[in-house]
């Protein structure tokens, strides 16, 4: 494991969410969860981040704010769709507003379904993007040399 | 008079779990107008009731928000029983007090949560949120859901609860009530949290009224109106008080949310007392034909879902108007002169919840 | 369960201003401005409340016609009214805050105003 996959930070941007996962994701956070102890910070600032954690669909009006934070990112990133609705839309996928699963805007990396997704669900998810990233991040120094 | 800047403030903001956007137009530190735009989670799902039949549609109805989730599925039932008249069994209406009001205290604690945040004090934070896990284990536990319960259908709810688990249910919250006391004195008692919150944003009584504010947000302004005392569910038979505070500052608002959740383990612990046996659902044949505005009290204040059916298993029109939506004016006054360092805690103190304002 | 009472009043555009006005005198407090499309109809229901009685006016237009704003009886009616034009296409005549159809931004221009959405493939077909 490199520095890099030791002390990942997560930016956390609410879609078109019910607020279900968001409040989930969240939860991880807190005491009973605490995702700290993997070395993971809730960061506001993109540039700071290395996860991009998404939760809701894609809809009219964020989908230029989603893109905006997401080329914030400094490379090498990971995205974590969470929740049904980031995944295809979920319930909602017939509303005429909503655009589909978070892959219609930007790639995605691990999808984690469930509504609303579980902590624990969404632990897995991200520490399973720790090692894409960690991928990501050995291809990049590959490529540099 | 010193140049107008503009700011905007959103819709990712470190302090916003959702995103709002506002226009601060600043003059130095004061800000002399906000203008809120909304639609960011617009997901326009009240245009699905032409695609879901009505009793699939509950399914919707609890999407509008993670947070009230259940409070809109029962708001969404009792529209659709109050246009076919259906009189629910008792026992039902008691399940769906006492899982309300569970969701008013997660609501709280986690409301109280985000608050200390973006005070800045984060240990208080984390204790509110330890404290709201034990909340959503029992909810858990009775419904299989931690934040999404699915357990209201139209003409009663989906599950039972034991009475022995009622009874468990009842005591762990008397023996968490220590822990919570020790949370609230924090909000109400420590001079820093006083320091920050005393002052900041009032709502005089009348612009509280005027402005059509409801929930914590009027009543933290003087007026003990509480759409609970209409006695839908089971409130009828319980007897409690609305919190009121009278300062209409952003203390007074969190001074009534504290102390809510003390009226809310009373009202479980009551309903657990008073609950009678029987079925928990009835068969529910035909369709809805008519309109009905059916109203209850959410964690952030009155909820209207207005149903209009036309004889169909597809309603005609199903409208939310949620308690944030009705907050918003009231917000955008007082932020009107406050200082921009003051505008999080000034946002958060109506408890925005934009999913359900937005729908 | 108790069953509320729905007290529904039916206005005409040009007595809209007036019955607001004495729900205002009256002192009561706007609970909600909402908009269902029956056919071609379009039926506002203004909802008020006073001491737990709940009240509304309902007011039906046909398609097309303008509606004056009540902002300047209850200011907080913008959110409402603005809700109203960018979802039906209404045009409501000077509200205090116009947003000029910037309020909810959709993909469809006035989703609720234009033909039901029963007709759309299902979302199996969808992408």
């Amino acid at each position: 494991m490199t520095y890099l996959a030791r002390s990942p930070w997560v930016i956390h941007y609410d879609a078109s969410s019910c607020n279900g996962c968001d409040i989930e994701v969240l939860a991880c956070l807190t005491p009973l969860y605490d995702i700290e102890r993997f070395g993971i910070i809730n960061t506001g600032n993109p540039k700071h981040a290395d996860v991009f954690l998404v939760t809701g669909s894609i809809n009219e009006q964020n989908k230029e704010v989603i893109k905006n934070i997401y080329n914030q990112i400094p490379e090498p990133k990971v995205v974590v769709a969470i929740g049904i609705c980031a995944t295809s839309g979920g319930v909602f996928r017939e509303c005429y507003n909503v655009m589909g699963g978070i892959d219609t805007m930007i790639p995605v990396d691990v999808y984690v379904p469930g509504c609303a997704a579980r902590p624990e669900m969404i632990i897995d998810g991200v520490v399973k993007a720790l090692g894409i990233l960690e991928e990501k991040w050995a291809k990049m120094e590959a490529g540099k040399k | 008079m010193s140049k107008q800047v503009v700011i905007p403030f959103g819709p990712q903001h470190p302090v916003l779990p959702e995103p709002l956007h506002l226009d601060l137009v600043l003059e130095d530190e004061k800000v002399v107008d906000a203008i809120p735009t909304i639609g960011y989670v617009h997901r326009g799902l009240e245009k699905l009731v032409e695609k879901r039949e009505y009793p699939q549609y509950v399914y919707i109805a609890e999407r509008i928000c993670g947070i009230c989730s259940f409070i809109h599925g029962m708001t969404y039932c009792q529209g659709i029983e109050g246009i076919m008249n259906l009189e629910i069994p008792k026992r039902a209406d008691y399940l769906r007090t006492i899982w309300s009001e569970y969701s008013r205290m997660h609501s709280h604690l986690l409301w109280l949560g985000l608050f200390a945040d973006a005070m800045g004090f984060e240990s208080l934070f984390m204790n509110a949120w330890r404290l709201r896990e034990h909340i959503l284990d029992d909810l858990e536990a009775t419904t299989g859901g931690r934040v999404i319960q699915g357990s209201c259908k139209v003409g009663g709810v989906r599950r039972d609860i034991s009475s022995e688990k009622l009874d468990e249910m009842a005591s762990g919250l008397d023996s968490m009530q220590g822990e919570l006391h020790d949370l609230v004195n924090v909000f109400l008692r420590d001079s820093s949290v006083r320091h920050r919150l005393k002052g900041t944003g009032i709502l005089s009584k009348d612009d509280a009224y005027l402005q059509g504010a409801v929930g914590p947000t009027i009543r933290a302004s003087g007026h003990s109106y509480d759409t609970r005392k209409i006695g839908y569910a089971a409130y009828g038979d319980l007897s409690f008080e609305p919190v009121v505070a009278s300062a209409g500052d952003s203390y007074a608002r969190c001074e009534v949310r504290a102390k809510e959740m003390f009226t809310s383990i009373d009202i479980v612990k009551q309903a657990v007392k008073k609950i009678p046996d029987g079925p928990i659902d009835m068969k529910v044949t035909g369709a809805p034909d008519g309109e009905y505005f059916a109203r209850s009290e959410q964690p952030r204040g009155e909820v209207i879902h207005y149903i209009k059916g036309n004889g169909t298993k597809f309603l005609a029109r199903h409208r939310v108007r949620t308690p944030t939506l009705a907050n918003i004016t009231p917000l955008v006054t007082i932020l009107k002169g406050c200082e921009l360092a003051d505008v999080p805690i000034i946002v958060l103190s109506i408890d925005p919840c934009i999913g359900c304002a937005e729908r | 369960m108790i069953r509320e009472e729905q007290k529904m009043q039916d206005i005409t555009p040009d007595s809209l201003i007036r019955s607001v006005q004495a729900m205002k005198d009256g002192g009561k407090r706007l609970v909600q401005i909402g908009c269902a499309r029956i056919g071609d109809i379009f039926e506002i229901n203004y909802s008020f409340d006073k001491d737990y009685n709940f009240e509304n006016l309902k007011l039906t237009i046909p398609s097309g016609l303008e509606v004056p704003s009540v902002s300047g009886i209850y200011t907080c009616a913008f959110v409402y009214e603005n809700e109203i034009h960018d979802l039906y296409g209404i045009e409501i005549t000077g509200i205090a805050i116009d947003f000029k159809g910037t309020f909810i931004r959709t993909s469809i221009k006035y989703p609720f105003g234009v033909v039901s959405s029963k007709e759309e493939d299902a979302c199996q077909n969808k992408l």
